[in-house]
C-alpha cells in the first residue's frame, strides 16, 4: 500500500490550498512530482494513491502523467542521465558526449546499468543552450560536458552511492 | 556604453537576497505603482512605454492588459510564463536565477494593475532549482510587506505561487499552459475564447512572459514615455537575447536594440565572434522556429542594408530573406555545421512536442523529421525535399496552434536558402556521410580572421 | 413587444442563409446541406467541447462580417467559429481549402492501416468516406505505420488503436454519458493513443455510445454477430420499453436475425433525436444484450440519408455518392482517394467482395 509520510501529506495540503475551492487538480502535477520523488518513479498503484489524493478518476491521472516528459512510467536507474541532443547541443558536440556516455556505461539509449545505478536517456532542449553539452542529474544540470568531466560525473556518483549503500 | 536596464545589477554580490537588492533600489516602482498610481494608470504607462511581449509573438504588453476583461465579482489572474522551452532560448531562466526579485517585483506591479490577486510562476519543470530561488524571493518580499495582505498599506492583497511542469514544451504556449496549470495535459485551447475572457479556471487571464514583465519594473521607475525612447521605432527599451552555438562567448546579454547583428556577432561586448577562428555560416535569431539566414542575409538585409537586432530588422525581407526577433534564441552555425542535420535535430524536437490533437501538427511533424533523417543520412532522394516543402506548407496555418506553423517555417527556410545543401547530399550519398557540405555561396560575407 | 431575434445572414459558397446567432460556420453550412456542408471528423454536436482537432472543416473567410468585411487571413475550423451577420464563407469554392483539406485527408490517411477489407465499420466509415471525397490518389507516406499495444477493454468494446484519428469524441462521450470516466487520450503527439492504462473492461452503462460516435473502425462492437460486413445486413428501425434510454434503436438484420443494435443516426452519422426530442443515446443492455427479434418491436426499414458508401446498393432508396454541385464545383467529379487493394496491408486483392458468396466475413480475408 502506497502512503505517503504526514509531511508529504502537508506539503499536498499547502499545495492544493494555492489554488481557488475546488479546484484541487490544480495540485496533480506538483503532486506527481512529490510522489516521484518519492518513490523514483510512477507505478500505477503510486497514481492511483494520488487521485485519490486528490479526488480525481485514475484515468484523469495516468493521461496527465503520460502527457509530460519527466515522469518517469517505470522504474529507472539510481543516477538518471539526461543529455540533450536538440540543435543548439548537437552542433556544440552532444553527439561525442552521448556515444562516450554509451561507452563509458556500456549501454545504450534508454536501458539501465546492470546494477540499477545509471539510466541513459536522451531529451529535448532544456534551455542551456548556451553552456552546451549538457544534460540533467536529478535536480540540477551539468553543463559545458566534456569526457573528463562525464568520467569525473561517473566516478562521483558511483562513490556516493558507495557512501549510501 | 549600452543601456542596461535588467541585468545592470546583475553582478552585484548578493543581488538575489531582498537586503542587497532592495538597497540597490528594488521595490521602489511597486512603492510608486501601488501609492501613487491607479491600475489603469499603470496600464497606461506600460502602453507608453511601447513594450512587446518577450515571449516570442511580440504582442504589445500594454495593449494585452487593456484587454482583460473585468466581469464584476469575478478574480482575475496573471500568469508569468517561465516555460521557456524554445530552443536556443535560456534568458528567463537566467533572470530568475540570478534576479528573482527583479521578477517579483514585477508581478506585484502587474498584478495591482490587471487586479490579480493570486499570480502564478509557470515554471518548466526541467528547471527544478528555481523555485526554491523564486520561493525564497517570494518569502522575503512577503516578510518585507510587498506581498501578501494589505501591501504597503494600500489594501491591495497579493500572493505570488511557482507552479512547476513536467517536461512539455507546447506548455509555453499560453493555453496549453493554462490547461497545464488546471492539471491536465497540454492541449493548447481552441480560440476564441481568448484567455483574457476565459483563462485558468474560466476566470480572465493575462499570461506574459518572465522578460516581459521584469520589464515593467524599469518602466514604472523611470516612465514609459522615457523607456520608449531606448531602442527604435516599435522596438522600445532593451531585449534579453540568449546567445548559442559556434561562438566565442555563449550567454545572456541585455541589448539595446540598436546594434546591428554584426556587432552583435563579432563585438567582444557580446558574442566574440565565431569560435576557434572559423567563419559564419548560418544563424537564427530568435529560437528554433524561426527561419535560418545564411551569413550574406543574416548581416545584410536583401537591399543591402546593415541588419540590425531588432523586431523590425530581422524581419525585414518577410519569410523570403528576413527572419523574426522571436524569443531572442539566438543559435549561430559554423562553416563545419550541417544544415540538413540541424534540420532535422528540429523537425525531431516539434514531432517529441506536439500535442498531438490536431492532425496536421501530430502526422506531419513526424513525417518531416523521417524525410530529414533520409536525407541526412544520405538516403534522400530529389523528391524528398519537394514532398518536404509541400508537408510543411500543408501543416503551417492549419494548427489549433502555432507550434505546427513553428514545426513549418525552420523547415520552409532551410530548404529556400540552403536547397543546394540538400540536393547535394541526394547526390553525394556517401561523401555527405563523412564531411559537410561547407559554405557555398552563403558564405560569411566578411574577411577571414586572422 | 416581443422583440424580434435577429437572425444573422451568411453566405457560404454563393448560398446564402438566415441563421441565429451564435451558430457555427458548419452548422450554417448543413443547413444548406450536399457538399456545401465541410465534412466534419471530430465535432458532433450533441458532445460539448468536440471539435476543432482534425482540420478537415477548414473554411476560408472571405469577409469577416457587414461591420468588418476583411477577410479572415487564416483558414478556420468551421465547427468552432460562429458566424458574424454578412459573413462570406468559402468552401468548395475556394482553392486554399480543397489544397488543405487534400493535406488534412493525407495526414490522417498517414498511419492509418487501410485494413477497409477486414473492418467492421467499413460502409459506413466517415475515413473511408473523406478520402472518396476529398482525398488525392495514392500515398506518398514511405515509412512504416505506427503501431500500437494491443488493449482489451472487455467483452463488449472492440478497439483497433491503429485506426484511431484521434477526434476525442469517446473521450467527451464517456465524460458526459456515463458516470465515470475509466478511458482517455494518454501519450502525447503521434503516441497518442485511446486507452484505459491499466486493463480495464468498459461496461459502465452508456459507454456502449462510443461505438456510435467513433467516425472510423477504431471502436466497433464485439458483440456484432459473425463480424458481418454492415451492407449485408439491413437497417430496421426498432424500439422497446427501457427502463434506462429511451429504447428506440436501429436494429441491423439478415433475415429474422438481429446481428448488431445501434442508435439511430442522422444524415450527417449522428445519434438522432428520440421521438420526444431528446439525444437518442441508447443503453448497454439495448445494444449488447438484445440481440433476438422478439425483444423488439421493429417498425420497419431505417431511412438512411447519409451518401456514404453504405447507402450504395441500398434497399430502400439508391443514393449514389451525391452529385456534386456541378455550378461550385466545376464539374469535378468525387476523388478516389486510393485503390484499397493496392496500399492495404491485410487485404487479398485477388479476393473480390462481389465474388464472396452470401455475407463476406473478415475471415474470408485472413485465410
Ligand atoms: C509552441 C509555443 C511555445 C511557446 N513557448 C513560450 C515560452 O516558453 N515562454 C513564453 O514566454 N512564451 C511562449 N510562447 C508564447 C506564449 O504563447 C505567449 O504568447 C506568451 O507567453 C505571451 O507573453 P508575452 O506577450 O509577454 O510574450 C509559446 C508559444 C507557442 C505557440
Ligand atoms: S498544432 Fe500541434 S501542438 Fe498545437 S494543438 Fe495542434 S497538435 Fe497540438
Ligand atoms: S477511438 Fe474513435 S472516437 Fe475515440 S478518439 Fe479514436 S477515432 Fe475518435
Ligand atoms: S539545445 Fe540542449 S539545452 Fe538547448
Ligand atoms: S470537425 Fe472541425 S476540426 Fe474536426
Amino acid at each position: 500500500m502506497i502512503t505517503f509520510s504526514e509531511e508529504r501529506l502537508n506539503q499536498v495540503k499547502k499545495i492544493v490550498a494555492r489554488y481557488p475551492e475546488g479546484k484541487q487538480k490544480s495540485a496533480l502535477i506538483p503532486v506527481l512530482h512529490l510522489a516521484q520523488e518519492e518513490y523514483g518513479w510512477l507505478s500505477a498503484e503510486t497514481m492511483d494513491y494520488v487521485a485519490s489524493l486528490l479526488q480525481l478518476e485514475p484515468i484523469e491521472v495516468y493521461e496527465v502523467a503520460t502527457f509530460y516528459s519527466m515522469f518517469n512510467l517505470k522504474p529507472v536507474g539510481k543516477y538518471l542521465f539526461e543529455v540533450c541532443q536538440t540543435g543548439p547541443c548537437m552542433i556544440s558536440g552532444a553527439d561525442n558526449i552521448i556515444d562516450y556516455i554509451k561507452q563509458r556505461l556500456g549501454i545504450s539509449i534508454g536501458e539501465t546499468t546492470p546494477d540499477g545505478l545509471f539510466t541513459l536517456k536522451t531529451v529535448e532542449c532544456l534551455g542551456a543552450c548556451g553552456y552546451a553539452p549538457m544534460m540533467q542529474l536529478g535536480k540540477h544540470f551539468r553543463e559545458h560536458l566534456t569526457r573528463e568531466k562525464v568520467d569525473q560525473i561517473i566516478e562521483n556518483c558511483r562513490k556516493e552511492a558507495g557512501v549510501l549503500n | 556604453m549600452a543601456v542596461k536596464l535588467l541585468l545592470d545589477k546583475a553582478h552585484v554580490e548578493g543581488i538575489r537576497t531582498y537586503e542587497v537588492y532592495r538597497r540597490e533600489g528594488g521595490y521602489r516602482s511597486v512603492e510608486k505603482a501601488l501609492k501613487q498610481m491607479s491600475p489603469d494608470a499603470v496600464t497606461e504607462e506600460v502602453k507608453k512605454s511601447g513594450l512587446r511581449g518577450r515571449g516570442g509573438a511580440g504582442f504589445p504588453a500594454g495593449m494585452k492588459w487593456s484587454f482583460l476583461a473585468k466581469p464584476e465579482g469575478i478574480p482575475r489572474h496573471l500568469v508569468c510564463n517561465a516555460d521557456e522551452s524554445e530552443p536556443g532560448t535560456f534568458k528567463d531562466r537566467y533572470l530568475m536565477e540570478f534576479l528573482p526579485h527583479l521578477l517579483i517585483e514585477g508581478l506585484i506591479v502587474a498584478s495591482y494593475a490587471l487586479g490579480s490577486n493570486a499570480t502564478y510562476i509557470y515554471i518548466r519543470g526541467e528547471y527544478a532549482w528555481i523555485p526554491d530561488i523564486l520561493e525564497h524571493a517570494i518569502e522575503e518580499a512577503k516578510a518585507n510587506g510587498f506581498l501578501g495582505k494589505n501591501i504597503l498599506g494600500t489594501g491591495f492583497d497579493c500572493e505570488i505561487y511557482v507552479q512547476r511542469g513536467a517536461g512539455a514544451y507546447i506548455c509555453g504556449e499560453e493555453t496549453a499552459l493554462i490547461e497545464s496549470l488546471e492539471g491536465k495535459r497540454g492541449n493548447p485551447r481552441i480560440k476564441p475564447p481568448f484567455p483574457a475572457v476565459k483563462g485558468v479556471w474560466d476566470r480572465p487571464t493575462v499570461v506574459n512572459n518572465v522578460e516581459t514583465l521584469a520589464a515593467v519594473v524599469p518602466i514604472i521607475n523611470m516612465g514609459g514615455e522615457e523607456y520608449a525612447k531606448i531602442g527604435v521605432g516599435k522596438s522600445t527599451g532593451t531585449k534579453l537575447i540568449s546567445a548559442c552555438g559556434n561562438i566565442n562567448k555563449p550567454g545572456v546579454y541585455e541589448i539595446d536594440m540598436t546594434i546591428s547583428v554584426e556587432e552583435f556577432i563579432y563585438s567582444d561586448e557580446y558574442c566574440g565572434g565565431i569560435a576557434n577562428g572559423k567563419r559564419l555560416k548560418a544563424c537564427i535569431p530568435g529560437g528554433s522556429s524561426v527561419p535560418i539566414l545564411p551569413a550574406n542575409l543574416l548581416l545584410k538585409t536583401a537591399k543591402g542594408e546593415t541588419r540590425y537586432m531588432n523586431y523590425e530588422s530581422l524581419s525585414d525581407g518577410g519569410f523570403a530573406t528576413g527572419s523574426m526577433m522571436g524569443s531572442g534564441g539566438f543559435i549561430v552555425l559554423d562553416e563545419d555545421q550541417c544544415v540538413v542535420k540541424n534540420t532535422y535535430t528540429l523537425a525531431r524536437f516539434y514531432r517529441h512536442e506536439s500535442c498531438g490533437q490536431c492532425s496536421p501538427c501530430r502526422e506531419g511533424t513526424g513525417w518531416m523529421e523521417k524525410i530529414l533523417k533520409k536525407i541526412d543520412s544520405g538516403k534522400g532522394s530529389k523528391s524528398d525535399i519537394d514532398l518536404l516543402w509541400d508537408i510543411q506548407r500543408k501543416i503551417e496555418g492549419n494548427t489549433i496552434c502555432p507550434l505546427g506553423d513553428a514545426a513549418a517555417w525552420p523547415v520552409a527556410a532551410a530548404i529556400r536558402h540552403f536547397r543546394d545543401e540538400f540536393e547535394w547530399h541526394v547526390n553525394n550519398p556517401q561523401e555527405c556521410l563523412t564531411r559537410n557540405y561547407g559554405l557555398a555561396h552563403y558564405a560569411d560575407p566578411r574577411p577571414v580572421a586572422v | 413587444m416581443a422583440e424580434e431575434k435577429k437572425l444573422f445572414k451568411v453566405t457560404i459558397d454563393n448560398i446564402t442563409v438566415d441563421v441565429e446567432p451564435g451558430t457555427t460556420i458548419l452548422n450554417a453550412a448543413r443547413l444548406i446541406g450536399g457538399e456545401v456542408a465541410p465534412p466534419a471528423m471530430c465535432y458532433y454536436s450533441k458532445l460539448k467541447g468536440s471539435g476543432g482537432k482534425c482540420r478537415t472543416c477548414l473554411v476560408e473567410v472571405a469577409a469577416g462580417s457587414t461591420a468588418d468585411p476583411r477577410p479572415m487571413p487564416k483558414l478556420v475550423a468551421s465547427c468552432r467559429t460562429t458566424v458574424m451577420d454578412g459573413m462570406i464563407v468559402k468552401n468548395i469554392t475556394s482553392e486554399r481549402v480543397i489544397d488543405a483539406r487534400n493535406g488534412v485527408v493525407e495526414f490522417l490517411l498517414l498511419n492509418h492501416p487501410l485494413d477497409c477489407p477486414v473492418c467492421d465499420q467499413a460502409g459506413e466509415c466517415h475515413l473511408q468516406d473523406l478520402s472518396y471525397e476529398h482525398g488525392k490518389e495514392g500515398t506518398r507516406y514511405e515509412f512504416n505505420r505506427r503501431t500500437f499495444k494491443k488493449h482489451d477493454l472487455g467483452e463488449y468494446i472492440q478497439l483497433h488503436m491503429t485506426r484511431c484519428i484521434l477526434c476525442y469524441r469517446c473521450v467527451f462521450t464517456a465524460d458526459q454519458l456515463t458516470n465515470k470516466r475509466e478511458h482517455g487520450v494518454l501519450d502525447r503527439g503521434d503516441h497518442s493513443e485511446i486507452a484505459t492504462f491499466i486493463e480495464k473492461s468498459l461496461h459502465n452503462d452508456f459507454i456502449g455510445n462510443v461505438i456510435d460516435v467513433c467516425p472510423v473502425g477504431a471502436l466497433t462492437d464485439k458483440t456484432f454477430r459473425f463480424k458481418n460486413r454492415v451492407w449485408f445486413t439491413k437497417p430496421m428501425d426498432a424500439h422497446r420499453d427501457c427502463p434506462k434510454c429511451s429504447g428506440e434503436v436501429q436494429l441491423w438484420m439478415r433475415g429474422e436475425e438481429v446481428y448488431r443494435v445501434t442508435a439511430r443516426k442522422d444524415e450527417w452519422g449522428e445519434v438522432k433525436d428520440t421521438t420526444d426530442g431528446k439525444p437518442g443515446w441508447i443503453c448497454n443492455e439495448c445494444r449488447f444484450e438484445k440481440k433476438e427479434a422478439r425483444d423488439w418491436v421493429i417498425e420497419g426499414p431505417s431511412h438512411i440519408d447519409r451518401h456514404s458508401v453504405i447507402s450504395q446498393g441500398h434497399y430502400e432508396k439508391l443514393v449514389t455518392p451525391k452529385d456534386t454541385l456541378p455550378e461550385v464545383m466545376g464539374g469535378r467529379p468525387p476523388k478516389l482517394i486510393m485503390d484499397i487493394h493496392d496500399v492495404s496491408e491485410v487485404n487479398r486483392p485477388e479476393i473480390k467482395l462481389s465474388e464472396i458468396e452470401g455475407p463476406a466475413h473478415s475471415d474470408d480475408f485472413n485465410q
